[in-house]
């Protein structure tokens, strides 16, 4: 079961978000991560689902995905070359004793101090999923208070846009 | 001259007689009466069902019948939810439908108010698209897309739900908007390569077989399909959803197959070499086990939805298109090939195997009130059956020759579908016979609309073939649970009768019918029942005595085809 992410660009309407997730949920598909936002054109959204299953099973996705009135494309970017991002904020207990630990490992992994309270930091980290996991994992050795992740949003590598949407 | 605002109801159903329109099923409540309103001084038709959900089947049962939309409307909440069933059956069959919902006043949307459903949340999965309206001034461009969407590419339903201060809103309707459905897809240009492709198979290939589904109707491709079928020579098996594609008279039809269709069918779907699909979706009642499923065979699929090539049956050749076009291409050249061992097979198959049943004496078989009924209308009238053994036997007793004759429940096998189906088929066609063959299991679950057929003057003829069971799960009992009945029989012991006494019934809602119990009787009913002027209702008790047969059970491949 191959993990693939999936770009969707959708009109941005009414009820989009939940045709999208029923599709899912109706075939017994499993979102692994999703984020949505508008793009640079205020009527577009853009989708980024993680997604695995065997080969006919993301076909259907892609198929059934591409059926939804409102979608406008559907880029599989498991088959292509794409920069991918997740982005985490983590509170984390802390003392006098460890903070300077806890600072150190954020500047190693390149992520922001955002708030400090005396017992406790904030942190955010951006970065791919494997990266902000180890750095979770290192964080487990302190004392995490709270956790927030987002869903990955990717984008191709090569020159313009992942998707063309031009001619539509 | 400054145009007049006029009401957002008003507006919707001007927007319908735009669309052309000119008839519509409708229910109203609370939530939709403003639309009822506006359409008294519409030149729409109006007609009202008994029940909801026999406003969206009528509705439906006009599409299939005629090609065109459908539209019903119902009000808020029950309405709505009553509508859902026939939403379902006509996604599942690919049938044009515009289905109107009253909704709350937008302010209480959200708020558990009086009659409020979230309709669209509900029927997300077995619409093709659907629209909440939330502005007066958007109502013009739902309509057009509604309308264009259910219609174009491959049909589906529809709904618009509309909050009645959207209803109530002044508005100047501005009707030349577009409809702006950007990405999607209704036609696709063939390549040419797919058509070269295709050709070569065929001629490559020394036992073809074309498996012609509900797509071939619904592209109006018939006739293409005829042409194509002689033009190379190759025989053609439908689904039941394509039954009447291809005339089940012409030496190249090897009828319907499918878990009861003819033995011809199912083997030469099976042993061919190479299967050529066209507007058909390797439905399980078709295939059985997919793996077991023409195993041998080169899979050619042609179909106007992406979505279902590769997602039964991997595809060898796949075309997304619509099925007319590539006929058409394909019969610009054809090559007629000759087959001889492989269609000397095909007919050894026909002739061993036809739909067969053995007559008793003094004993009615359902099997040979289809037979009767074929006859008597020399095999011209459209059927309509429910849902169940009745349907199958109507499938296989009654000979189709054109397209849209059999209106039947394919993809959801809905009961209580015929006699509300028939009735909107009725209306789209009134100069043909239509006829509902039921079960008195299917009947009961809609028998309210025997209403609307009298008050409306619709001329619906019905045949109940009654045999006091829910004979088909029956069948089932009998095969695979010992015969051990759960629920399955209807007739009521304190009754001296066969219950319930449907001529009754029917008496009062103002429609004449006939009881049949003996065998000279039946012929003599039949023509009673065509003679008479309007709708009328002919309950023939055949008794629960037989199987539908052949029978590949479930799970098994056609090599387990019961044929007694």
């Amino acid at each position: 079961m191959k993990q693939h992410t999936i770009s969707v660009l959708v009109q941005n309407k009414f009820g989009v978000l939940s045709r999208i997730s029923g599709l899912f949920s109706g075939r017994g598909y499993n979102i692994e991560s999703l984020s949505v936002n508008k793009t640079n054109d205020p009527e577009i959204s853009k989708m980024t689902i993680v997604t695995s299953g065997d080969e006919s099973i993301i076909e259907q996705i892609d198929k059934q995905l591409n059926k939804l009135i409102d979608v406008l494309k559907v880029t599989d970017l498991a088959t292509g070359d794409f920069l991918e991002r997740e982005l985490i904020l983590i509170k984390v207990a802390t003392t006098t004793k460890d903070r300077s630990e806890l600072i150190q490992i954020t500047k190693i992994f390149g992520g922001k101090i955002v708030n400090v309270h005396k017992s406790e930091l904030a942190i955010e980290l951006s970065g791919k999923g494997d990266k902000i996991q180890n750095f979770i994992d290192m964080m487990s050795e302190f004392k995490i208070i709270e956790l927030v992740r987002t869903g990955r949003v990717a984008i191709s590598r090569r020159p313009g846009p992942t998707e063309d949407y031009s001619n539509l | 001259m400054k145009s007049k605002k006029i009401k957002g109801a008003e507006i919707a159903i001007k927007c319908l007689e735009r669309a052309g329109t000119k008839t519509i099923f409708a229910y109203p409540g609370g939530a939709s009466m403003e639309l009822h309103q506006a359409l008294i001084k519409s030149s729409i038709r109006t007609i009202l069902p008994r029940h909801e959900q026999g406003g969206a089947f009528a509705a439906a049962g006009f599409a299939r019948a005629t090609g065109k939309t459908g539209v019903c409307m119902a009000t808020s909440g029950p309405g709505a939810t009553n509508l859902i069933t026939g939403i379902a059956d006509a996604y599942m069959d690919s049938i044009p439908l515009v289905a109107i919902t009253g909704q709350v006043p937008s302010a209480l949307i959200g708020k558990t108010a009086f009659q409020e459903t979230d309709i669209i949340g509900m029927t997300r999965p077995i619409v093709k698209h659907s629209y909440l309206v939330l502005d007066v001034n958007d109502l013009p461009a739902i309509f057009a897309e509604a309308f264009y969407l259910a219609n174009s590419g491959r049909p589906g339903p529809i709904i618009i739900d509309i909050p009645k201060d959207i209803q109530q809103a002044l508005a100047v309707p501005d009707f030349s908007c577009k409809p702006s459905v950007r990405a999607y897809q209704s036609d696709h240009k063939i390549d040419k390569s797919k058509i070269e492709e295709i050709r070569k198979a065929i001629k490559q290939s020394t036992r073809p077989c074309i498996y012609a589904g509900g797509g071939i109707i619904a592209s109006g491709a018939a006739d293409s399909l005829k042409k194509f079928a002689e033009g190379y020579n190759i025989p053609v098996t439908t689904t039941l959803m394509g039954v009447g594609a291809f005339p089940e008279n012409h030496k190249l039809s090897l009828e319907w197959l499918g878990m009861h269709g003819s033995v011809a069918g199912n083997n030469a779907a099976n042993e061919s070499d190479l299967l050529i699909t066209l507007g058909a979706r390797f439905d399980d009642r078709v295939t059985g086990p997919t793996a077991t499923f023409a195993a041998d065979s080169k899979i050619i699929h042609v179909d106007i939805d992406i979505s279902e090539i590769n997602k039964n049956k991997k595809a060898d050749i796949a075309v997304i298109a619509n099925v007319k076009d590539v006929l058409d291409e394909l019969n610009k050249n054809p090559e007629k090939g000759t087959y001889t061992d492989w269609l000397k097979q095909v007919n050894a198959w026909k002739k061993e195997f036809p739909f067969s049943y053995i007559p008793k004496k003094n004993k009615i078989l359902p099997q040979e009130v289809v037979e009767s009924i074929y006859n008597a209308t020399k095999g011209e009238a459209v059927i309509v059956p429910g849902v169940g053994q009745h349907q199958m036997w109507a499938s296989q007793f009654y000979k189709y020759s054109f397209p849209r004759q059999l209106l039947t429940s394919g993809g959801l096998g809905t009961m209580g579908f015929g006699l509300p189906s028939a009735m909107g088929a009725k209306i789209g066609l009134p100069n043909k016979t239509v006829i509902n063959i039921d079960g008195d299991g299917s009947a009961q679950m809609n028998i309210q609309e025997l209403g609307t057929i009298h008050s409306e003057d619709i001329d619906v003829k019905i045949v109940i073939l009654n045999n006091q069971h829910l004979g088909m799960v029956a069948q089932w009992e009998d095969r695979f649970y010992g015969s051990a009945r759960g629920n399955t029989v209807l007739e009521n012991k304190n009754m001296k009768r066969p219950y319930p006494d449907f001529v009754t019934i029917a008496k009062g809602y103002g429609i004449p019918g006939r009881e049949v119990y003996k065998k000279e009787d039946l012929e003599d009913a039949i023509q009673e029942m065509l003679n008479s002027k309007g709708a009328y209702i002919l309950d023939v008790h055949v008794e629960y005595q037989e199987h539908v047969l052949p029978m590949i059970p479930p799970g098994a491949s056609y090599k387990g085809i019961l044929t007694k």
